[in-house]
């Protein structure tokens, strides 16, 4: 029996049982895949917004604008890449000045601060592989840039040192009242708990409407991406927006913590909940459309496209709260953009709601510091001397692209919540991140897995399931 | 700090030439580090033979091949170190490399040899639609998985792209039972050798089909069937010639890039046709005393002229070490050789006439397959070599060699030009 059961981890899900774990309550997070930061938290846009983009007014707008205050501090209590870039929305045309002008005046609302509109002038100099055909700019010096992996993880280490569970592989199949509490059912036995978090992404409609009769409908909206490699760094230096105008929305074009290059998403309605697939239409789209705020975009430098789902609540709106007619059942359902932005907010938000439910007392015991994967790249070279000369590891390097060391990868797989797959020494650590994709490490990197879990290689998978990348030995089946 | 006459960056079948013809033309110090826990490089994992026709005259497997030039190295009592990673090149030439044993450390080197080979295109440079499943593997690492380590990556299997790893793993993977299904190339003629599609492919009954690609990726977790499809003359997919096999696994032989990254840093002029360095005849780079030879220099398709290549760098950096000033200062001017009208590229990039040895053998890939064509060599505008070839393709490395008494007939040369013409 928990005293709050949250569905999902994810960014959402990571950062409220972070919060929540300040008060003595007994939680746990529920997520269906192996590992955290497995949805919508990896594949997104990996930027701060600064805040003019929601309506006046709106939960959306509110909690970017909080958590984009919240973002220095987070990240240095939480050991997470987080960097205020500033971000410039590009008018490329005289006559939708008034726009530009309009989403200024919407941001000033929103309390978003340092807003100022530039000149093609200033642009240029700003970032001069900027479109010939901008003319002007709002520029959001608030704006930002985060490693989505490391700070879903951060959230959630956190957390499990504060002492929330974790079960993974977990999926729930149903919810139903019992008494004063609630029944889930999952694929790994049935869970009780008083209060229920729907933290579940593109599937919280699915949960949501288990409980209430005031339905919700949730549609997952696909972006795909392009990512560039390391090689290309400084292309842009700032987020770049192209002002939405008559033929559309436009695509971002923006540096990423580690020094990539990111130019995405497609907005694509789809179905199918699981439809993380790019495909060619949308890779051609975004690098049409990248053309249209930069110039000389390097595109044989494209190391890898992907695409996430945005959970788009038919609203357009953050819902966040305990819902009416199932009482202990708090929803934080519609996490689109700009939630990744907001996460440190709503994460204050739900824990603020479940303690006004339960009245639970703080723990005393509460850490809010943790500390990331040590990286030796930013030490100088003596400093590397002395890491290796005492732990051997961190002289050895696993993979080339991204240069990181056998030493992070242990780190990576023995700390709280460790990675059990490729894919999760991959996000904590960037092994098989860069210009070769894994094709170099993904052999020591399975040798290293295998080794430190104590199980045979053939057991080490990509990303959970049955993503097995060795099936067998040779001869096999002859 | 460590002091080396010339450090040798990759223990790979360059790097191991280099250093031994170092030695043998006078270097004396000389130090190779190689980033894997053996010499050799990627020949450990080609265990098929085919290896050193040309320079032993005899068929070898790519571990034996490596074993004869890590006995010259033995034998020429080279330094080397094992899995140590190079870190940077300073201009200076000091170099910063890493080992588990030595931690970080510096070496000043008065030359440089590059020798780090190539890495494969991946997927994601490949832009290929789908999901992104376990399944998808590059050729190599599906080699070194199954010659290096005895699993099976896969049953059912797709490739794409016909370069000659994924030829050679289509044979491999069918020999450790697997079921290849098909072959399919995005061009209308095959990236490999014509000996490694006959051996490879027909001899098991694989199907080669040219002009295809593959068009989406099925399978959430791990692949779970492929769908290609045929490309018109623009390469880009014919809407409703889309075949589906179901399989658990594509390989990828797409292309291999010079791993470059060091040269870069370093300041080192590159070629956008090869991604690898511009050389003079000597194989140095734009920077004095940094030589550059094998697959880092340029993607080759056979060991033998990797070994050849890297015993001229060796060479070359052991005359600069014993010679210095001299060897820069020898006279004559850099004349530059075009590659026009189906030539790619050429390496070297620039000869000089007065340095050149008597002979000097010039490297090129065409762009494109050309049948009943000539190979022809122009000294400004006059036409020297015009060498009949049935068929010339892209798969295929040509060359042409270039004689010092020639070049000296043209005191006023200023253009060298290598050209396909058609008969």
């Amino acid at each position: 029996m928990y005293d709050v059961v949250i569905i999902g981890a994810g960014v959402s899900g990571a950062a409220s049982a972070r919060e929540l774990s300040r008060y003595q309550l007994n939680v746990c997070v529920v997520e269906k895949e192996e590992d955290v930061c497995c949805g919508t938290s990896k594949a997104n846009s990996a930027i701060v917004h600064a805040g003019f983009d929601a309506d006046s007014g709106s939960l959306m707008a509110k909690l970017n604008v909080e958590g984009n205050e919240m973002m220095d501090e987070m990240s240095r209590e939480l050991d997470f890449h987080f960097k205020r870039n500033g971000s410039l929305v590009v008018c490329l045309q005289e006559d939708e000045m008034p726009n530009l002008q309009a989403l200024y005046e919407r941001g000033v609302k929103n309390g978003v601060k340092g807003l100022r509109i530039i000149g093609r002038e200033e642009l240029a100099a700003m970032e001069p592989n900027i479109s010939d055909k901008a003319v002007a700019a709002l520029y959001a010096p608030t704006g930002g840039i985060v490693c989505p992996f490391g700070m879903n993880i951060a959230y959630a280490e956190n957390a499990a040192e504060n002492g929330v569970e974790f079960r993974f592989d977990t999926e729930v199949l149903h919810i139903e009242r019992k008494g004063s509490h609630w029944l889930l059912q999952t694929n790994r036995g049935e869970i009780e708990t008083t209060y229920v978090v729907n933290a579940a992404g593109v599937y919280a409609d699915k949960f949501h409407n288990m409980v209430s009769s005031k339905k919700l409908h949730i549609t997952p909206r696909r972006g795909d991406y392009c990512l560039l490699d390391r090689s290309v760094e400084g292309f842009v230096t700032h987020t770049i927006f192209q002002l939405p105008n008559k033929f559309g929305k436009g695509v971002l074009v923006t540096p990423t913590v580690h020094g990539n290059t990111l130019v995405g998403p497609t907005a694509i309605d789809i179905e199918n909940k699981e439809g993380t697939n790019t495909t060619q239409a949308g890779i051609d789209e975004v690098i049409g459309k990248a053309g249209n705020t930069v110039k000389n975009l390097p595109i044989r430098q494209v190391i890898t496209s992907f695409a996430g789902l945005r959970a788009h609540e038919d609203g357009h709106e953050f819902c966040i709260g305990e819902l009416e007619d199932a009482k202990g059942f708090v929803d934080c359902a519609g996490i689109e953009s700009p939630g990744l932005s907001s996460a440190p907010a709503i994460g204050k938000m739900v824990a603020d709601i479940i303690k006004g439910l339960s009245n639970a007392p703080e723990n005393p015991n509460f850490k809010g510091t943790r500390k990331g994967i040590l990286d030796p790249k930013v030490l100088t070279n003596e400093e590397r001397a002395a890491l290796i000369k005492e732990n051997p590891a961190y002289g050895n390097i696993i993979c080339r692209c991204e240069m990181v060391t056998e030493g992070e990868i242990i780190d990576s797989i023995k700390r709280p919540l460790g990675a059990k797959s490729l894919d999760g020494v991959k996000r904590r650590t960037r092994a098989g991140m860069g210009r070769c994709q894994a094709g170099f490490c993904s052999p020591r990197t399975i040798e290293i897995l295998a080794r430190e879990r104590g199980v045979d290689p053939s057991e080490i998978t990509k990303s959970g399931g049955a993503s097995k990348i060795i099936v067998g030995v040779n001869k096999d089946r002859i | 700090m460590l002091n080396y006459d010339i450090v040798v960056i990759g223990g790979g079948p360059a790097g191991l030439a280099a250093a031994v013809s170092a030695k043998r033309n006078g270097a004396e110090s000389i130090l190779v580090l190689e980033r894997d826990k053996e010499l050799g490089g990627i020949l450990n994992q080609c265990i098929h033979n085919g290896f050193g026709l040309h320079t032993f005259q005899e068929e070898l497997t790519g571990p034996e091949y490596a074993g004869r030039f890590i006995g010259q190295l033995q034998e020429e009592q080279i330094a080397y170190k094992l899995n140590t990673m190079v870190m940077d090149i300073g201009a200076n030439k000091v170099v910063t490399a890493m080992n588990r044993e030595e931690g970080m450390f510096e070496i000043q080197a008065k030359a440089i040899i590059l020798a780090m080979g190539c890495r494969e295109r991946s997927r994601g440079a490949l832009n290929i639609p789908g999901y992104r499943p376990a399944g998808i593997y590059s050729a190599g690492t599906a080699q070194r998985l199954v010659n290096m380590e005895g699993y099976m990556p896969g049953r059912e299997v797709v490739i794409l792209g016909s370069g000659d790893i994924g030829l050679i793993m289509a044979r491999r993977m069918t020999l450790e039972g697997a079921k290849v299904k098909v072959v399919a190339e995005l061009l209308p003629y095959s990236g490999g050798l014509k000996r490694n599609i006959v051996q490879c492919l027909d001899d098991f009954g694989i199907p080669l089909k040219l002009s295809h690609t593959v068009v989406d990726i099925d399978g959430k977790e791990r692949v779970e069937g492929i769908t290609i499809a045929q490309v018109g003359p623009d390469r880009r997919p014919i809407p409703g010639t889309e075949e589906h096999y179901a399989c658990d696994t594509l390989l990828l032989s797409c292309g291999l890039i010079p791993e470059n990254e060091l040269s870069r840093s370093l300041g080192v002029e590159m070629s956008p046709v090869t991604s690898g360095p511009l050389v003079n005849e000597c194989l140095e780079t734009n920077v004095e005393g940094v030589f550059a030879c094998g697959n880092v220099l340029h993607v080759h398709d056979l060991v033998d002229f990797v070994s050849e290549e890297a015993a001229s760098a060796g060479r070359h950096a052991a005359e600069y070490i014993l010679n210095g000033a001299r060897h820069l200062a020898s006279g004559g001017r850099d004349i530059p050789i075009q590659a026009v009208e189906g030539a790619r590229y050429t390496v070297p990039r620039t000869i000089n006439p007065e340095r050149m040895d008597e002979k000097h053998t010039v490297r090129f890939r065409v762009g494109d397959v050309y049948k009943n064509c000539y190979v022809s060599v122009y000294l400004n505008n006059e036409r020297i070599i015009h060498r009949k070839r049935p068929v010339v393709a892209p798969g295929e490395m040509e060359e042409v060699v270039l004689k010092k008494e020639q070049l000296a007939g043209f005191p006023d040369l200023s253009q060298i030009t290598v050209k396909i013409e058609e008969a």
